[in-house]
């Protein structure tokens, strides 16, 4: 007991920066699981990507304008990821290319912009890494930030499910509700932006987008409904959390890295072990569940 | 007529003679720069390679350094291994004439860096040193423009004098702390000659290096570290990101001590313009630090 308390819940206890990395970890989940899920089963698994490195630029003006501000910084990323999203999705519908290429096309050069903004102030501070947070100098603001975040998400998708669930089975349903449906579209883009903008002040970018969208492609492989898959992905996401917080502390590895990893075993984890469509389950089926249909769906 | 003019206008423009003679003079960092320029006065222009807040150990010169370096009369380097890029720089810039080490005569010491020993260069945080810098900057400056050898050794005596009295001072404030408590953890490496000459222990920050990503491990570990030394004298820099700096003085409640000037000097109207004033900015930040232990 001993041995299991120390290793699994000393350090928290003894040092202030894991327990806030944990509840960082714990907001992130339930903020970005159930975005990630959306956009899995809206077949936009690569947006928040794209997403992600469209902020670069917004947070590098916000830090160039005002100096090192949380705030700054956050509202920076949120108005270019709004910016991109909004203009790649006018561009799309108001000519004939499609939004996945003018979205790339977009973020593209909000990327270069970006490194060219961080590049140009590259003196004497490492720019990057003020841009992109570590989840182990979360400070009671980034907290804060992070917490807001998630539950305006949160009751944000409570308000948009219906149409947005009806949008995951007829992706052509928010275009033939004309203006209100396009409403929502925005008003979930804007949420992707949020959620990646709280994950970067904690994660930083890329980590941001693993804790998004591994949790969410694992928990298609556990569960059927859509509030179901919200529940399995956000419990993925703060399991990864803890347990690659928990490396980090033992084995000295960088937390980002050691946390999106250890999703990243949840999800390979669930491709292999999954109950709906896992390959086991599909290819070997178990012969003393005969009762039981092997695939439930 | 207009050859003439112009002849008379060359003549003009030409240095007169021996005695207003200006030397190009190129120094490789800031802090020495500045104590060359201290010692040349007015009889030397100094161009500094690595200008200040920029780092000496790590420098990448550029065509335009090659050039300034090629027209030099006279180079001045720390020596003691600090400029590793000075060798190619200077066969790439075709100068030829002398280079001197501004460290000569200094009893060198080593420091640990990437786990083996190697000679640590930063001498000059010693006074002591600091003045036999301005012998042999004098001293060089001299064989280079020996018409104004009285010149440079009167200004070298002045500031030697000057350098001489921050020493006292510098001796009489570490004074004011109790022995026992003299006791720094810091990420600058520069401290060692300062340490050794000022009777204060530098302590490097465990678990945490400047240029790995944090890990949870390693920042438990630099935690643990403060709390057991009971150190409140903490100057950390570079540490990756302000905000794990912040979280080490939020957990440990020891507020960070401000910023020491060790390697570079600050830019003109910074808090360490000048090699005297770099002590007299850090000193005050040592002891207060010092004294809350």
């Amino acid at each position: 007991m001993i041995h299991l308390y120390s290793a699994l819940i000393e350090p928290f206890a003894a040092y202030g920066f894991m327990r806030r990395a944990l509840v960082a970890c714990l907001a992130l989940s339930f903020g970005s699981g159930p975005i990630g899920v959306f956009l899995v089963l809206r077949r936009m698994s690569l947006m928040g990507d794209a997403m992600s490195h469209a902020i670069l630029p917004g947070a590098a003006i916000g830090f160039l304008a005002v100096g090192l501000s949380l705030w700054a910084m956050s509202a920076g990323g949120l108005v270019v990821g709004l910016a991109v999203a909004l203009l790649a999705g006018l561009v799309s519908r108001a000519t004939s290319i499609r939004e996945d290429a003018s979205l790339a096309g977009f973020y593209l050069i909000s990327l270069a912009l970006g490194v060219l903004l961080v590049s140009l102030k590259g003196s004497s501070i490492d720019l990057l890494h003020v841009l992109f947070g570590t989840i182990l100098g979360v400070s009671d603001a980034s907290l804060l930030l992070v917490a807001g975040i998630a539950t305006v998400s949160l009751f944000t998708l409570a308000l948009i499910y219906r149409p947005l669930v009806a949008e995951c089975f007829d992706p052509v349903f928010l275009r033939a509700l004309g203006a209100a449906g396009s409403r929502y579209h925005i008003l979930f883009l804007a949420l992707v932006v949020l959620n990646l903008v709280a994950g970067f002040q904690a994660l930083g970018t890329l980590m941001a987008v693993g804790l998004m969208m591994l949790p969410a492609a694992a928990a298609r492989f556990w569960a059927a409904e859509v509030w179901s898959l919200f529940l399995v992905a956000a419990g993925i996401a703060f399991a990864s959390g803890y347990a690659g917080l928990l490396l980090s502390y033992h084995l000295n590895l960088p937390s980002g890295p050691a946390i999106i990893l250890v999703a990243g075993i949840a999800y390979i984890g669930s491709i292999l072990l999954g109950r709906r469509d896992g390959i086991v389950k599909r290819y070997f089926p178990a012969p003393h569940h005969h009762r039981l249909p092997a695939d439930t769906r | 007529m207009r050859k003439l003019v112009l002849i008379a206008i060359l003549l003009a423009l030409s240095p007169v003679g021996a005695e207003a003679k200006t030397l190009d003079i190129v120094a490789s960092f800031s802090v020495l720069g500045e104590i060359v320029q201290e010692v040349a006065g007015d009889k030397a222009e100094v161009h500094t390679l690595v200008g200040p807040d920029g780092d000496a150990h790590s420098f990448e010169p550029t065509p335009n350094d090659a050039g300034t370096l090629g027209r030099a009369d006279l180079v001045i380097v720390n020596g003691l291994g600090l400029e590793k890029w000075m060798e190619r720089l200077i066969e790439a810039s075709g100068y030829k004439g002398t280079v001197a080490a501004a460290s000569r005569g200094v009893h060198p010491r080593l420091m640990e860096a990437e786990g083996t020993g190697v000679t640590d260069p930063h001498a000059w945080q010693d006074l002591a040193n600091g003045r036999l810098y301005v012998r042999n900057i004098a001293d060089a400056l001299a064989a280079a423009d020996p018409a104004d050898a009285d010149y440079f050794n009167a200004r070298a005596q002045r500031y030697d004098a000057t350098l001489a009295a921050l020493d006292a001072w510098v001796r009489k404030e570490i004074a004011r702390v109790p022995a026992a408590k003299r006791r720094v953890i810091t990420t600058h490496d520069a401290f060692g000659y300062f340490g050794a000459a000022y009777g204060v222990t530098f302590l490097a920050p465990e678990g945490i290096s400047t240029d790995a990503e944090p890990t949870a491990g390693g920042l438990a570990k630099l935690i643990d570290q403060i709390r057991r030394e009971r150190i409140k004298a903490l100057f950390l820099e570079n540490i990756t990101s302000s905000q794990l700096m912040q979280t080490i003085a939020q957990e440990t409640g020891v507020p960070l001590g401000g910023a020491l000037f060790s390697d570079a000097l600050s830019p003109p109207g910074g808090p360490a313009p000048t090699y005297v004033d770099m002590f007299k900015n850090n000193l005050p930040k040592l002891v207060a630090g010092m004294q809350k232990n």
